[in-house]
């Protein structure tokens, strides 16, 4: 119910709270809305020796334009990208995706920066990511460098993320009037995806049916290859390692992600 | 004009919307100043042997100032099963788990600390040595007796209740149609939003004072003073606002009472609050019953036998749980006329957490089963159920009506209930849309549940009839004091009762203080449960306060001068006046100037009431994805007159949202090894606004006899009905893909595997029972 | 130990507290507001929800030291001079409580969603509700709370559900 004791220190920027990271190695773990961590923390599940604050650095919060890109600072809430005016325009997916993320006060606090770093497959943002085909900028001691969506996702809440490093921003194209859809299979509205899937531009992403968000890559190319959505859908549980827990077993899962994706493709917002 | 009847806002509320409820946690008194915080280590497995405990590492810890395991509580008594006539008497408890642990979650060691934070670090600290045991969770391998959780026993089985010698081989016989089927009632957390929590203080005196959180201070000061061997006059308990409780507050648990050991150990003030996390695995849960139906009639729809075998899982310790079936029995034919009904029960321990009683408590279980029963053979005839039902209706009684499970229903009209609620419910309307859906092969099918019940409420137990105490006294001031033995945690009775004192005495709501919950102010009480209070607790309040006129009347006669029998009690000054002499009066509040002004008094019941009512169901199912919705619930809940339809109408809502939970949603898991899989808010889907609509409830007052208030209980009747009608209604929205049963929760799975198992089975469907993953 | 400075309900603090010391216990054991409730450990059931710079948080998974510099507002601080805040007014008149646990949080969800979506829907306010969970009322009078204290707002003159004596 409490987390075992750790320091806290604020960061008042994000260089400064690389710096931090590089003092404190394997003993910090970054703080922003701490609406992944603190829980886990609560659990025990995580006993980092160290918080470092970002959610006030100064640099890292706030939408906007960069050519065909969007770009959101990592501390940015979810409750702010679901409501923000340019990206439910320019990247309507990524703020329909932040607006289902857990429940009001939940989105008031999580950030696009700690839901993407922490990964859950089951998760929201992290397959609106990979289905936009976006990237995040992380910055270290080596400097700034950018990831794509298909390669940050490593494995079971793993990313690319290096030690030392910070997630500083999100990006995504601009895809103001292109179809999308999103289908959250859940069992109570606030609860995370049993199984989840989205579609924009022939890419398709699911979520919670492997380790990571992953890409329903023979679904994509049999729409590439001019099949129907319904029979694109029957695809797209190939290439998949679904788990098994009390909601749905492998074969129910698979089923899901067939009949979700279907309706991704054929209900387009 | 009578305010009894009206809806009346609850005196209660301004404190609880502005500075809140003072629950356990919060209470704040001088005797708990300095108190230390209590933790529980507990069994991380189901069933072992503990073979040793390391405190050195726990002791050591910071703030730490004491660890204790069974041996430093030795001196306390043994629990034992809580019918040990009825139960395997070998089936006892220590306070802390000594050699053995039975159940994940079971308590194996006190910390204590001096501040809260410091506990939850110092319980990881303490070093339990396990030696597994093979779990028992299958209740068929607990009937088999191959592993034993208490060697002494010699069986799992905690209790018989019948047995199958007695039941009949001929009861079917000459029934054109026969229709057997089993199928789980499942274990479901009570999880009221408060966990359990206690404080205690030991005075220089060597009284105990304890704040639990409980149903019954009364009962809960007996627990203490049996288990640490005291005086009576040596315990009292003073229960604080209660953040729910749905049966599983009563009496005291092992916590509870180790809490005040602490504080006597170390002679301070001690205070314990569990974690949600503590509160779904070790307090206890409901249901957990397996049911066998056998339903037998004619093809027209004459229901002729029934027969109902039920296994009760009873968890690991006998406590309330394993005697629940003898209600479920005693129900088991429910608001029907069915000539020939049997039904047996066996409860049976298994290495899991105890079961207790949960809003209903047994009487859902009977009616799940006689309505699962009666849609089967519906389905089996090929009759529209709510049909089915209404030829099989006991008709319509005033006089008490005796059933052959020797339940004395007080009495009843089931079938208007059972035509009240289709009309609301436009059933007509819903079964065309139905058929237009199934016409057009729609993705999203729409089914409709209908459920009659009936229900015991308010009766009494072993030590005599139902009753309760009520003490009303009118101050010089003109204010008034009720003291209840009732124990109110959400219900309103501090609203009920004043509105019922008010009427007797005219003196104006707000002027009213309603106390409970104080055993040294209330030494004798029943409590809040079975849907008791009002028809117990109203009336003792009623009927004190009308004794409380006849004690004014002899006082204002002697004040006016004037014979008794002269005088008219005039309500609305609340006063006495001679009769044709209005001037001639003196108030109620100045009878009480020179000498106080109450009475006690007690209410006895000729026995328990019978609530009844229809619930109808409507739910669509996405038969893609199996994911049902509720739709709507419609309802007739009758339980007699209605004191306050504001209040009546949340306890049906709160009732038809448990109950309606249970059939979509929830229920606490175990893998095979006995580790719960729903041992959080995030597993346990504990259901919230999204899932549920907004009821439509229809009112009907058939009332009894047996107080003088016409009423019946209402509290739990809302989830005895809600369970079976929402499971009906899901089945019946996948019935004509050949579907005739889904397990309950009827999760998405559950549902979507049905619809396939009835495809591959093609039209000559089975009843199919879905096992959870 | 850390020195962390907010206002609570109005009022500027200043108090040392363990970094890990969560915003809850700090609400209810340093600055003595207990109204917040805690019913779970997953940030499941919102029965701490107060609000942090006016928007609804649930204060078991903030630190204390998270709300340094800012504003907390509790169930105690919403009524003015004494009077019910007008959603709080709404709880009561249509019976949108029965224990009460679940209460000062639902209050607050409730506060906030208003404020963001002042004239909403039936299943608006179910789903602007999904964080917070209550055992006893079902939630039906929990929805025409809110619904009603939406509509009073919307038009002031019009009476509200009576208080009765």
């Amino acid at each position: 119910m409490i987390p075992a004791q750790f320091e806290y220190v604020a960061a008042g920027s994000a260089a400064h709270a690389i710096d931090l990271l590089g003092q404190h190695g394997d003993d910090a773990k970054v703080l922003a809305g701490g609406h992944s961590l603190l829980p886990m923390m609560k659990l025990r599940l995580a006993a980092p020796a160290v918080l470092i604050d970002i959610a006030r650095a100064s640099g890292l919060a706030g939408v906007s334009l960069d050519g065909d890109e969007i770009v959101v600072g990592a501390t940015t809430r979810h409750a702010d990208l679901a409501s923000s005016e340019l990206v439910r325009t320019e990247a309507p997916l990524l703020a329909h995706a932040a607006s289902l993320v857990g429940d009001p006060q939940i989105r008031h606090r999580g950030t696009i920066g700690g839901s993407l770093a922490h990964a859950d497959p089951a998760a929201d943002l992290p397959m609106a990511l990979l289905v936009l085909g976006g990237s995040v900028e992380v910055s270290g001691p080596a400097g700034t460098r950018r990831v794509p969506a298909d390669e940050f996702f490593t494995g079971f809440f793993e990313t690319a993320l290096a030690d030392g490093e910070l997630l500083t921003a999100v990006r995504v194209p601009r895809q103001a009037g292109v179809p999308w859809g999103y289908q959250k299979f859940v069992r109570r509205a606030n609860d995370w995806a049993i199984v989840g899937a989205a579609a924009i531009n022939g890419r398709i992403a699911l979520a919670n049916m492997g380790s990571t968000p992953l890409r329903a890559s023979a679904a994509e190319q049999a729409l590439t290859g001019g099949a129907s959505p319904a029979e694109a859908a029957e695809l797209a549980a190939e290439g998949t390692t679904p788990g098994e827990d009390i909601h749905a077993d492998r074969e129910f899962r698979c089923h899901l992600a067939r009949v979700l994706t279907r309706r991704a493709l054929e209900h387009l917002s | 004009m009578s305010i009894l009847g009206t809806r009346v806002l609850r005196t209660e509320d301004p404190r609880f919307l502005t500075t809140g409820g003072v629950y356990t946690e919060d209470v704040t008194d001088e005797q708990l100043a300095g108190a230390c915080h209590v933790f529980f280590v507990r069994s991380p497995v189901a069933h072992a042997r503990i073979s040793g405990i390391d405190k050195t590492a726990a002791l050591a810890a910071p703030g730490v100032l004491a660890v204790y395991t069974a041996d430093d509580v030795i001196e306390l008594p043994l629990i034992d099963p809580l019918a040990p006539g009825l139960m395997n008497a070998k089936m006892t408890r220590t306070m802390l788990a000594s050699d053995k642990v039975r159940f994940v979650g079971e308590p194996v060691a006190v910390v204590v600390t001096e501040d809260p934070y410091q506990g939850e670090d110092a319980i990881e600290l303490v070093d339990v040595d396990y030696e597994i045991l093979p779990a028992i969770v299958d209740l068929d391998d607990a009937l088999a007796d191959s592993v034993l959780l208490f060697e002494d026993a010699g069986t799992n089985v905690v209790a018989n209740f019948g047995d199958t010698a007695s039941l009949k081989q001929d009861l079917f016989d000459g029934c054109e149609a026969v229709v057997t089927h089993t199928f789980m009632n499942q274990r479901v957390a009570p999880a009221p939003m408060e966990s359990r929590a206690a404080a205690a203080a030991w005075g220089e005196d060597d009284r105990l004072t304890c704040w639990i959180p409980n149903q019954g201070a009364q009962g809960t000061r007996d627990d203490m003073v049996k288990y640490l061997k005291l005086d009576e006059g040596q315990v009292r308990v003073i229960t604080p606002d209660v953040g729910g409780a749905f049966g599983a507050k009563f009496g005291a648990d092992p916590e509870h009472v180790l809490v005040a050991w602490v504080a006597k150990k170390l002679r301070r003030p001690a205070r314990w609050t569990e974690t949600r996390f503590e509160n779904l695995v070790a307090m206890t849960h409901g249901r957990a019953q397996r049911h066998t139906i056998t339903i037998g009639g004619s093809k027209d729809g004459d229901v002729h036998a029934y027969r109902l075998e039920v296994i009760q899982d009873s968890g690991a310790y006998a406590r309330i749980g394993a005697i629940l079936p003898t209600l479920t029995i005693l129900m088991a034919s429910g608001p029907y006329d069915i000539p020939k009904a049997e039904a047996i029960a066996t409860a049976v321990a298994t290495s899991t957490t105890p079961i207790g009683a949960y809003r209903g408590a047994g009487r859902p279980e009977a009616t799940a089963a006689l309505e699962r029963a009666f849609d089967l053979f519906a389905a089996e005839i090929g009759m529209d159920p709510a049909e089915v039902r209404r030829r099989n209706l006991l008709k319509k009684f005033t006089e008490p009506h005796q059933t052959s499970f020797g339940a004395l229903y007080d009495s009843g009209d089931y079938a208007a209930a059972l035509d009240k609620a289709l009309e609301a419910a436009g059933y007509a309307d819903v079964r065309a849309e139905q058929a237009r859906r199934r016409a057009s092969g729609d993705v999203t099918q729409v089914g409709v549940g209908v459920a009659c019940y009936v229900e015991i409420t308010g009766g009494g137990d072993e030590s005599g009839p139902p009753s309760e105490n009520a003490t009303v006294e009118v101050h010089p001031d003109g204010s008034a004091t009720i003291l209840t033995g009732t124990s109110p945690h959400g219900q309103g009775h501090s609203t009920a009762w004043a509105m019922i004192a008010s009427e007797e005495l005219g003196i104006p709501i707000e002027n009213f203080t309603v106390r409970w919950g104080d055993t040294d102010l209330i030494p004798v009480g029943g409590g809040t449960g079975g849907s008791r209070s009002l028809q117990q607790g109203g009336a003792a309040v009623q009927q004190a306060s009308r004794e409380l006129i006849d004690v004014a009347r002899e006082r204002a006669a002697a004040a006016l001068e004037a014979s008794a029998g002269d005088l008219r009690f005039d309500q609305g000054r609340s006063a006495f006046a001679v009769a044709g002499d209005p001037e001639a009066s003196v108030a109620l509040a100045d009878l009480a100037r020179d000498e106080r002004l109450f009475v006690h008094s007690i209410f006895a019941a000729p026995g328990a009431t019978f609530p009844f009512g229809t619930h109808v169901a409507v739910a669509e199912v996405d038969t893609e994805t199996g994911k049902a919705t509720l739709q709507r619930v419609i309802t007739v809940d009758d339980a007699g007159i209605v004191l306050n339809p504001l209040l009546a109408e949340g306890q049906r809502h709160g009732g038809i949202a448990q109950g309606a939970a249970q059939a979509l949603l929830e229920e606490v898991v175990y893998d095979s090894e006995g580790n719960p899989l729903t041992a959080s808010f995030a597993d346990y889907p504990i259901v919230s606004a999204t899932e549920l609509p907004s009821f439509e409830l229809a009112s009907m007052e058939t009332p009894t006899t047996y107080n003088p208030l016409g009423v019946k209980g209402i509290g739990e009747a809302g989830t005895i009905g809600a369970t079976p009608a929402v499971q009906s209604a899901i089945v019946d929205a996948v019935a004509h893909l050949g579907v005739r049963h889904v397990e309950m929760p009827a999760t998405a799975m559950r549902i979507w595997r049905a619809v396939q198992a009835a495809k591959s089975a093609g039209s000559e469907a089975q009843p199919t029972a879905t096992e959870s993953a | 130990m850390m020195q962390v400075e907010l206002t609570v309900n109005g009022v500027q603090r200043s108090d040392e507290v363990e970094p890990r010391l969560l915003l809850v216990h700090y609400l209810r054991e340093v600055c003595g507001f207990r109204a917040a409730n805690i019913g779970c450990d997953t940030t499941s059931c919102g029965a701490c929800t107060v609000l942090l710079n006016g928007e609804s948080v649930k204060s078991c998974t903030v630190l204390t030291a998270q709300a340094a510099g800012q504003q907390v507002i509790t169930a105690e601080g919403l009524a003015e001079n004494g009077d019910l805040h007008p959603v709080q007014q709404a709880f009561r008149s249509e019976h949108g409580l029965q224990c009460g646990f679940c209460t000062p949080g639902m209050v607050m969800a409730a506060v906030s969603l208003l404020q963001e979506n002042p004239n909403p829907t039936e299943d608006e306010v179910r789903e602007g509700l999904e964080g917070n969970l209550c055992r006893c009322t079902g939630y039906h009078n929990i929805i025409r709370a809110v619904l009603a204290a939406a509509s009073a707002a919307a038009e002031p003159a019009t009476a509200q559900a009576e208080v009765t004596a």
